[in-house]
């Protein structure tokens, strides 16, 4: 097991290594630069500014500069907060997105699993239609619909909740989470109904109903623990994405996460901003999945990580 | 479940959009001014706490380094220059108390007000000019807007890093006494001294800081107010500088500066109450603004044109005056600006806005004919250019990606397809691909720019087309309207420097280089009770000029005499 861990965390280095990589070579290539504006800069400062900032150099020494950079763990600096690194700007908005995405992922396991469970159970019964009926919905409305909506019944119409902006406190909380846990309940309610009913099927429940095993113990002790599987396996991406913030919902309720680092760095050449939270999201992914790989083999008894291999 | 989330919304927003009760706004009480011209203490409210929506979360609050809007509203808070700017957008004296110019109009010797302090208490010096100018003109600080020291002797040759920033014409005559030396007669360079560029920079906290000299804790400024808390993309809070020469007129306690990257968020907010002021609104909502909030929108003229310009270095404008001004002419701006922009922009057909105390805007003949007398011209035109329905023109309009130009490109396609039967392919392109296409010319044809001025002189719109300047996207290239621009800057009598501006307007207009369409409005919701600020055309609104009055039925202490409702009702 700790061989494996150490294994698999090796394994991420050169993934790392590819990722950014391609990221650095692929933001180049988009046209403009960080000091373009409307107002041009004359030439001598254009020329200032590059080299302060050592874009005047080939390219392939400023990626040479940059892993070097990166082996110190230093991000380097912001080419448009100018006076930020960009180890500041993700130490201040990474953990409003964790907090967040993390109280998002709760709301969404703790409703989504039992209501998906509750929903095999009475499969094809109203209870069940009416619950993946509403899950259909959940997800096809998007956020960017979802968020203006609640705003506006929630906190102008009826006044009860603020209208966005961003400090510690449950009130300012209820309306960014719910935003991004709906479409997610109604993912996990679909996948663990999905998941319950083929694992109520298969044949070790059977053989424990066969034995009189009573149906609550059937159902908690046996069928849960392998439904949630693909559960499990959707939630590594899916926790990495959310932690890291929405957009969407970042800028509707004026939040001040990494999320909308990812659009507005890259709208703005912003090119160590972009590489800094693609970074972050890649080790996120990496990091995620191992975890994954690491509860699956708690939940399935048939899954082993030892020398003998799965 | 949701249906009904869905039915409630819409039944809410339908409410605001039907009812003839307006959303209720704040109600201030009427406001009433002692002998020096200060508000009575009974009207104003208890918490003086001005709360402003600022657009993007500003690039730097570094006064050296900062360029775009956001950054300037706020360090115009907290940093003052050699001068300062009224409510109504006049120049008048701010850390300098008065200053002398020179017969020749080359030297400016400026009186530092003895009072002036830092926030830490230190005292404002010409010493403190002398090292921050340098500053701005070091190749070494790459300051994105040092150009607006460019007057000043040497400052080109130390950007260029051929003289070294010492050489720069300034030096301090004594502690309170600086004095700036300038190439040309600049008249709009007391205008330069509000502009953050120009601003001092507290050199013991920089040499102690480095770049973080402008976080919270660190960052000293001679303003109005000082730096208070800073969360990136969330808030920067200000708060009374108690040392400022002037503070004891300064009313509002703390101003909070907060980003939105979304117009509807910002919006939103306003309508909850948690701002005063937002720096924008949202587009196409104008009519409902106007039928349920119209004591809270504010819109007044800027100093800013929306232009689109042709590409005189490609076919098929190269050479070819008579098509540019058939494509002038059959533009309807009315139209544009009461059906498409609707935020009662002023249609144009000059490059420079009006309201400049000393300019006359030349006017072209076409300006007074109808709109059915221009078509008519502009289709004579067209025939003239070789182009007739059989063989019509097709045109490449080229806008960065937006909602409003993408409506005013289709608008203009239209006129120019009924007018003349003119085909228009539009493109449209993330803004910095489309800046480094319209920098490159050789994509672009027909496309959008316009500009807000910098300082406030039609100078900063023509000299655009010089030859040489590095925004010249159209490629404008005529000798004789450099020669004018030259003499422009070397000219030091104020009525033949009007009359060469007005000749270098009137021979861009005549060439046709540009096809105006309208004079950018500010617009913006203001809650009733933040008064004491103005409509001014460079719309700088400093916090130390504004105070929040008491709303009516509130005691002194701020709680409410009667609940809202019943108040409403009543």
């Amino acid at each position: 097991m700790i061989g494996y861990s150490i294994k698999r965390l090796a394994s991420a280095i050169p993934t790392l290594f590819l990722l950014i990589t391609f990221a650095f070579f692929l933001i180049r290539i988009a046209p403009g630069g960080p000091f373009d504006s409307e107002r041009a800069l004359p030439p001598d400062i254009e020329a200032n500014l590059a080299a302060k900032y050592h874009l005047d150099e080939p390219l392939p020494v400023q990626y040479l500069r940059y892993l070097w950079q990166i082996a110190r763990l230093d991000l380097g600096p912001s080419y448009h907060y100018l006076d930020w690194t960009v180890n500041d700007l993700i130490a201040q908005g990474a953990p409003v997105s964790f907090t967040l995405g993390g109280l998002a992922l709760l709301v969404a396991l703790t409703i989504g699993i039992p209501i998906g469970a509750w929903a095999a159970l009475r499969q094809n019964r109203p209870a069940d239609y009416s619950i993946m009926g509403v899950a259909m919905i959940g997800l096809s409305i998007p956020n960017f619909v979802m968020a203006p909506l609640l705003i506006l019944l929630f906190a102008i119409t009826l006044g009860w909740l603020p209208a966005g902006g961003w400090e510690f406190s449950p009130a300012r909380m209820v309306l960014p989470v719910v935003t991004l846990a709906l479409p997610m309940i109604a993912y996990v309610a679909r996948i663990t109904r999905g998941s319950m009913i083929e694992v109520l099927r298969s044949s070790f429940i059977r053989t424990a109903r066969a034995k009189g095993m009573p149906e609550k113990e059937i159902l908690f002790n046996h069928a849960l623990k392998p439904a949630l599987l693909p559960v499990i396996s959707y939630l590594g991406p899916a926790a990495a994405a959310i932690l890291t913030g929405s957009v969407v919902v970042e800028r509707i309720f004026t939040i001040p996460g990494i999320g909308s680092y990812f659009v507005q760095g890259a709208l703005n050449r912003d090119y160590t901003l972009v590489m800094g939270v693609v970074i972050l999201y890649g080790m996120l992914i990496i990091l995620f999945n191992f975890l994954v790989d690491l509860i699956y083999a708690w939940l399935d008894p048939r899954i082993r990580y030892d020398e003998q291999g799965a | 479940m949701l249906g009904a989330l869905l039915l409630v919304a819409c039944q809410a927003e339908q409410a605001g959009e039907e009812s003839p009760r307006a959303p209720r706004l704040p109600q201030p009480v009427a406001v009433e001014f002692d002998d020096q011209g200060r508000p009575m203490e009974h009207v104003l409210a208890a918490e003086q706490v001005v709360m402003r929506g600022n657009g993007e979360e500003p690039q730097t609050l570094d006064p050296h380094l900062a360029e775009g809007v956001p950054s300037s509203n706020i360090l115009r808070d907290l940093f003052e220059g050699l001068a300062t700017t009224t409510p109504d957008g006049r120049v008048v004296a701010g850390a300098a108390a008065h200053w002398d110019i020179s017969r020749d109009g080359l030297t400016y010797t400026f009186y530092l007000d003895p009072a002036g302090r830092w926030s830490n208490g230190d005292p404002v010096t010409a010493e403190d000019f002398v090292w921050s100018w340098r500053r701005v003109v070091n190749p070494a600080t790459a300051a994105a807007y040092g150009r607006m020291l460019a007057p000043v002797v040497n400052a080109e040759a130390v950007f260029a890093g051929r003289l070294p920033p010492e050489e720069l014409g300034v030096s301090a005559l004594s502690p309170t006494t600086f004095q700036v030396r300038l190439d040309d007669p600049t008249p709009y360079f007391l205008g330069l001294l509000t502009h953050p560029t120009t601003f001092p920079v507290h050199r013991p906290s920089y040499e102690a800081h480095g770049s973080a000299h402008v976080r919270p804790g660190n960052l000293v400024s001679n303003g109005a107010y000082r730096l208070r808390d800073w969360q990136i993309r969330a808030r920067v809070e200000l708060e009374r500088n108690p040392h400022f020469r002037a503070a004891d007129e300064v009313i509002v306690e703390r101003v909070v500066f907060y980003p939105f990257e979304d117009v509807n968020s910002e919006f939103n907010r306003f309508r909850a109450g948690d701002l005063h002021w937002t720096y924008q609104v949202p587009n196409g909502q104008f009519r409902w603004l106007q039928r349920n909030m119209e004591q809270a929108l504010m819109i007044s003229p800027w100093f800013g044109t929306y232009f689109f310009s042709f590409n005189l270095t490609r076919e098929p404008f190269r050479d070819n005056l008579a098509l540019r001004r058939a494509l002038n002419l059959a533009v309807n701006r009315d139209i544009l600006t009461e059906r498409v922009s609707q935020f009662g922009e002023i249609p144009t057909f000059n490059l420079v806005p009006p309201g400049l105390p000393d300019y006359d805007p030349p006017e072209r003949e076409y300006q007074t004919w109808t709109q059915q007398e221009r078509e008519a011209e502009a289709l004579r035109l067209y025939h003239q250019a070789g182009y007739s329905e059989d063989n019509p023109l097709t045109v490449e309009l080229r806008y960065n990606t937006s909602e409003n130009h993408r409506r005013i490109a289709v608008a203009m396609a239209a006129m120019w397809k009924d007018v003349l039967g003119v085909r228009t392919r539009m493109v449209n392109e993330e803004f910095r691909v489309f800046l480094q296409n319209r920098a490159q010319r050789r994509v672009t044809q027909v496309f959008r720019s316009g500009w807000i001025g910098d300082y406030r002189d039609a100078f900063t719109f023509l000299e655009l087309f010089h030859s040489g300047h590095g925004r010249n996207d159209a490629g404008y290239d005529n000798p004789s309207f450099d020669r004018l621009l030259e003499q422009i800057a070397a000219e030091r009598i104020p009525s033949r420097r009007r009359n060469l501006m007005a000749e270098a307007e009137r021979i861009l207009l005549d060439d046709q280089v540009v096809l105006p369409v309208f004079i950018y409005v500010s617009k913006r919701l203001v809650d009733p009770r933040l008064v004491g600020w103005q409509e001014n055309i460079m719309d700088q609104h400093l916090t130390r000029h504004m105070f929040l009055l008491r709303e009516q039925g509130e005691q002194q202490d701020g709680a409410p005499v009667v609940p809202p409702e019943a108040a409403e009702s009543g």
